[in-house]
């Protein structure tokens, strides 16, 4: 019966920590592949209104954003705190958006061209009028997909 | 006789790799790009004559939103009812000849063949003052209208809920109760910014 007697105090073996480095560097690249940096500044406050109903947009890179809403606080000094436009980096007007949506369209490829989809970003305490302005717009433009951006109701 | 190089100590790459996800982690953003897709409809022609577009009566409601007001056909409604109001001018289902006719349309796929397709369009108006969260509600309001009446589409002819159902299923669902909402030209009423 000897034969499984325990043959005095074994040491509890070290656990190996040499494959986490490897796990680590895993989910780095997860997360590196899958991040995308915000290419523009946010100057206008932005806040989408909620909608039940909305549609996940199907590929990010077709897209073009036109943000509408007041001037964050360190740019209310300068340009008031009217609702204004936002295409790009700087505030523009509607007259801009035609120029806006070319460059938008060169940038694209030539099959992709037909696929653009403009997205409309705007704050919801925003007046219609501004947003029907570049609606208008858009249409001359023939820019004729768009997406009202707003977000789901928390549960 | 060469001299054993000595290990390089590896347990502080993990630290490094650690950091380096802390701050992918924190600058990282998922795919949360939602919103309602619409169809603009394309400019007329300043050449061509606005001709009268023929449609019936019958066959279009127009809802209006101005900044404290819904206005859906000739009455004002408030917009938790906006959505039954919309689900009942689509289906008809009494035939009343007050709601819109339906025309009889061969679907492509479609088991029975034919299908009596609602002619009905929903015509949306606002003014300038109209708040944008206001209009968005009431655009969700009319989605919802539709995806309800797809729903209960799909559930009695396939047994399933629409989203649930393949890609050329869906289209048939689709032609059979189609999302008419045409937003219309802006007119400038009530001059309140």
């Amino acid at each position: 019966m000897s034969r499984f007697k325990k043959s005095g105090k074994k040491e509890m073996p070290g656990i190996t920590s040499s494959s986490l480095s490897d796990i680590v560097f895993m989910l780095l690249f997860f997360f590196m592949v899958t991040t995308q940096m915000r290419e523009t500044e946010n100057k206008v406050k932005v806040t989408t209104p909620e909608a039940s109903e909305v549609v996940k947009l199907e590929r990010k890179d077709l897209n073009a954003y036109i943000n509408i809403g007041s001037p964050t606080l360190a740019y209310q000094a300068q340009y008031g705190t009217d609702a204004r436009i936002q295409l790009n980096d700087s505030f523009r007007t509607t007259d801009d958006i035609r120029d806006f949506i070319a460059a938008e369209r060169d940038a694209k490829s030539e099959a992709d061209r037909q696929l653009m989809t403009v997205s409309i970003r705007a704050d919801q305490d925003v007046r219609m009028g501004i947003v029907t302005d570049v609606k208008q717009e858009l249409r001359r433009c023939s820019a004729l997909k768009i997406m009202y951006s707003a977000r789901k109701p928390a549960k | 006789m060469a001299k054993k190089t000595p290990a390089i100590n590896s347990s502080s790459t993990a630290d490094i790799a650690f950091l380096l996800l802390c701050y992918f982690l924190m600058t990282t953003t998922m795919g949360s790009h939602y919103g309602l897709s619409r169809r603009l409809p394309p400019m007329p022609d300043p050449n061509q004559k606005v001709e009268d577009q023929k449609v019936n009566r019958r066959n279009i409601i127009v809802v209006k939103i101005n900044s404290a007001d819904i206005l859906a056909g000739t009455e004002a409604i408030d917009i938790s009812l906006l959505k039954d109001k919309i689900k009942e001018f689509l289906s008809n289902p009494a035939n009343d000849p007050n709601l819109p006719e339906k025309e009889v349309k061969e679907i492509e796929g479609y088991s029975k063949g034919t299908y009596p397709v609602s002619k009905g369009v929903i015509s949306l108006q606002n003014d300038r003052g109209t708040s944008y969260q206001a209009y968005i509600a009431v655009q969700n309001e009319l989605v919802k209208a539709v995806n309800e009446l797809r729903d209960e589409f799909s559930m009695r002819e396939f047994g399933k809920v629409y989203v649930a159902l393949d890609e050329t299923t869906q289209k048939i669902v689709r032609d059979c109760i189609p999302q008419n909402i045409s937003e219309a030209e802006p007119k400038d009423v009530g001059n309140r910014r």
